[in-house]
């Protein structure tokens, strides 16, 4: 038990300051690796939550897909004239106080609401048959026509990007 | 020490969902706020994930799934329009495209 706390406050360290250096480095390229170890971290806690699946996918998607992406577009798009100006914009301070109240808002739901939370664990049984084979049933079976529908948004994705990014169609 | 509950990682995940807002409200920077976006969307994940284990089922992985999906999709459009938008304004900074206010 006592190493399961460990765990998790060093993936809640690695999530959270991760996510706080990618939102005030001034070099977009710094945010990117910083945004990659954030994500390693979440990726970390779902290997705690049992979602060994998820885990995979999330490095093998987040932190090798996506990154590289952006990391490409970042090399593409020539950001240096941007980081030597203002990183940020002159409503700051109300969007501050905006998220504030939201967090505000939450800390207060969570103070008032903390019993229901509390699902029995107990009744739960252990899983008999690996991750993987449990999403794959339930996705193959229950969630057959969800899936159809996300490949198609997947498809209508490469189209708009491809027509976004071309110069010339 | 607490064990850890279902509690802490909302809490957790409520923290990175405020970050993350925090980047898409108060930066200039494009790539930053798709870059935050995914930050809020990961947030999103560690809730489903959460509430999945504590329920003992996979469904909430499941909508994980389809939340990683989504996100794939946007980013690849997001960058796509920023690209696009880099073409015809040589500016990647969010408050100096205008061209829709009056």
């Amino acid at each position: 038990m006592l190493i399961d706390t460990v765990f998790f406050y060093a993936f809640a360290l690695l999530t959270l300051g991760g996510g706080i250096l990618t939102i005030t480095r001034r070099n977009a390229v710094h945010s990117a690796i910083w945004l990659i170890v954030s994500l390693l971290g979440v990726a970390g806690l779902y290997l705690q939550l049992h979602a060994e699946f998820l885990f995979a996918v999330q490095i093998v998607l987040y932190v090798g897909g996506i990154m590289v992406l952006f990391l490409f577009v970042i090399m593409l798009v020539n950001l240096d004239q941007a980081a030597k100006e203002r990183q940020f914009n002159r409503q700051w301070t109300i969007a501050l106080a905006a998220v504030a109240a939201v967090g505000v808002e939450i800390g207060y739901f969570f103070y008032r609401g903390q019993d229901s939370f509390r699902l029995s664990t107990a009744a739960v049984p252990a899983p008999t048959v690996g991750n993987v084979e449990m999403l794959a049933d339930s996705l193959f079976r229950d969630y057959l026509l969800p899936f159809e529908i996300a490949s198609i948004l997947l498809l209508v994705a490469i189209v708009g990007s491809v027509v976004m990014a071309k110069k010339r169609i | 020490m607490h064990p850890i509950t279902t509690v802490h990682y909302l809490a957790l995940s409520a923290a990175l969902l405020l970050i993350g807002t925090i980047g898409v409200l108060t930066r200039r920077n494009i790539v930053i706020i798709l870059m935050s976006i995914e930050l809020i969307l990961n947030a999103v994940n560690i809730n489903l994930v959460a509430f999945s284990h504590a329920a003992g089922q996979v469904y909430g992985q499941i909508f994980a799934i389809f939340v990683i999906v989504d996100a794939v999709a946007e980013a690849a459009v997001g960058l796509g329009i920023l690209i696009a938008l880099f073409r015809n304004k040589e500016t990647v900074l969010a408050d100096e495209i205008d061209l829709l206010k009056w």
